[in-house]
């Protein structure tokens, strides 16, 4: 029979400097990377990276000045670089040392990007 | 060493039901790398918060699909709920399941259809999708759509579905059940079926866990990881839910795991039809959101997040969805590797990728 779970909501904030270290202490506890989104706070951008095991959630949170640079956390999730281009293309957010950086490519849209809502 | 060439295969292929596109790198007939492209057709629902209200944004955020918009509507409207600390009524949860399990059946389905279209079993292809159109007949007689239903909204359901309608649609499951066990079994037993499926794109439950593949994909490898085991929505808890699970990780193995769940929805949802209470399937909801939610749900194809972030406003300052197809895309990288070129189709096809949820 399997556990169910009862979600807690959880929201650490990290610094941008200590995010790399974070990320692979979730990884040594065998956290999943689950999924990451950028949103405009006023001038800055808050990146809130999501980690499972075993059903329950932790997420990571950063804030990010304009032009402020992001270690990728691809050397340790791979699967992180769709998000990290995402973010790249739609929000502006620089990665540093991406293992998969499509360069401003991965999304084709109409309109010009970054968006910002305040636009 | 045999000499490498790269097949551009999609975003528009005869075989390749959505606009992606890989570059496949081939030794000879073997896949050696896949390189993927998205971002086709992003549409850039998600900015749309800024033009449209909370209970708006729930039905800009059902249409994001036509296969799991009901889960898309849940998802959305249960983040606002959480953000803003509404508790809907009993019934509305179960409700919610019913029409969430409903989708998963016709999603599924459609899927066992499309498996078939791409090995070139057009027969087969077609009756899976003329007895899904039984489970399209339902949802059109309870919310009045067939593929976008705005029948999920904050606060609950805009409308009731009454006990003798449910008693109907069990009913009509398991009449069609038996029907959808023919059809399975071909898939299961069928020689010609399990050629091109057993043994081909193997995915190891140690490369799904790395690769942080979800749904049916994590399932068919051995994973178990299932949000319907998560206590914050729906009424999962009270139907005595366990996850499908196949350990062999090949695309037989995801096409069992999907087979399994179609007949678990229809137990689930004459369960829930068993246990569903009376009373009103909404509450009234007033005020700005304030605070942030993230909520997972399990999509047909996967963990699906669905995070609402208000700052007192009508207006929510970010609602975030990530769909599972995203999630499985390193997945389907992967497995593509060392695979016969000939299998390409049918592997693209075992993640059953979603890119109009991709591209929202």
């Amino acid at each position: 029979m399997s556990e169910r779970v009862d979600v807690v909501q959880n929201f650490e904030a990290v610094e941008v400097s200590q995010l790399l270290t974070e990320v692979k202490d979730l990884k040594a506890e065998g956290y999943r990377f689950a999924q990451a989104c950028a949103t405009v706070v006023d001038d800055k951008i808050e990146i809130i990276y999501s980690f499972d095991k075993a059903h329950q959630l932790k997420n990571l949170r950063i804030t990010v000045a304009q032009g402020e640079e992001v270690e990728s956390i691809t050397g340790d999730y791979w699967p992180a670089f769709i998000y990290e281009n995402e973010m790249h293309d739609l929000f502006g957010v620089q990665f540093n040392h991406s293992a998969l950086d499509y360069q401003g490519n991965f999304f084709k849209v109409a309109e010009p990007t970054p968006w910002n809502p305040k636009k | 060493m045999a000499k490498r060439t790269v097949i551009p295969f999609g975003p528009q292929h005869p075989v390749l039901p959505e606009p992606v596109h890989l570059d496949l790198v081939v030794e000879d007939e073997t896949v050696v790398e896949a390189i993927p492209s998205i971002g086709f057709i992003h549409r850039g629902l998600e900015k749309l918060v800024e033009k449209r209200d909370y209970s708006q944004m729930v039905y800009v955020i059902e249409r994001i699909c036509g296969i799991c918009s009901f889960g898309h509507g849940w998802g959305a409207a249960a983040a606002v709920e959480g953000a803003m600390g509404v508790k809907i009524p009993e019934r509305a949860e179960y409700l919610r399941t019913i029409l969430h399990e409903l989708s998963r059946l016709h999603s599924h389905l459609l899927w066992l259809g499309l498996l078939a279209d791409a090995f070139g079993f057009e027969s087969l292809f077609n009756h899976c999708w003329r007895v899904r159109e039984t489970v399209l007949d339902i949802l059109e007689k309870t919310t009045g759509g067939r593929v976008i239903f705005s029948i999920c909204k904050v606060g609950g359901l805009n409308k009731d579905i009454d006990n003798e309608t449910l008693k109907e649609i069990v009913e009509t499951l398991e009449g069609i059940k038996e029907e959808i066990k023919e059809l399975t079994d071909v898939f299961i037993e069928d020689d010609s079926v399990k050629n091109r499926m057993v043994g081909v794109g193997v995915l190891s439950k140690e490369d799904a866990e790395e690769l942080c593949a979800v749904g049916p994909v994590a399932r068919g490898s051995g994973v178990v990881q299932d949000m319907r085991l998560t206590n914050n929505h729906g009424v999962y808890g009270e139907l005595d839910f366990e996850p499908v699970i196949e350990t062999a990780g090949d695309c037989y193995a995801r096409c069992k795991v999907r087979i399994g769940e179609v007949f678990q929805s229809i137990e689930l949802i004459a369960k829930a039809v068993a246990k569903i209470p009376e009373g009103p399937v909404s509450v009234p909801v007033k005020g700005n959101v304030e605070g942030e939610y993230m909520l997972r749900l399990e999509q047909p194809r996967g963990e699906a997040f669905y995070y609402a972030k208000g700052a007192n406003s009508k207006f929510l300052q970010r609602m975030r969805v990530r769909t599972p197809t995203n999630m499985n895309i390193p997945a389907l990288v992967k497995t593509l590797q060392g695979c016969d070129l000939a299998d390409v189709p049918i592997l693209i096809l075992t993640i059953d990728p979603c890119i109009s949820c991709t591209e929202r």
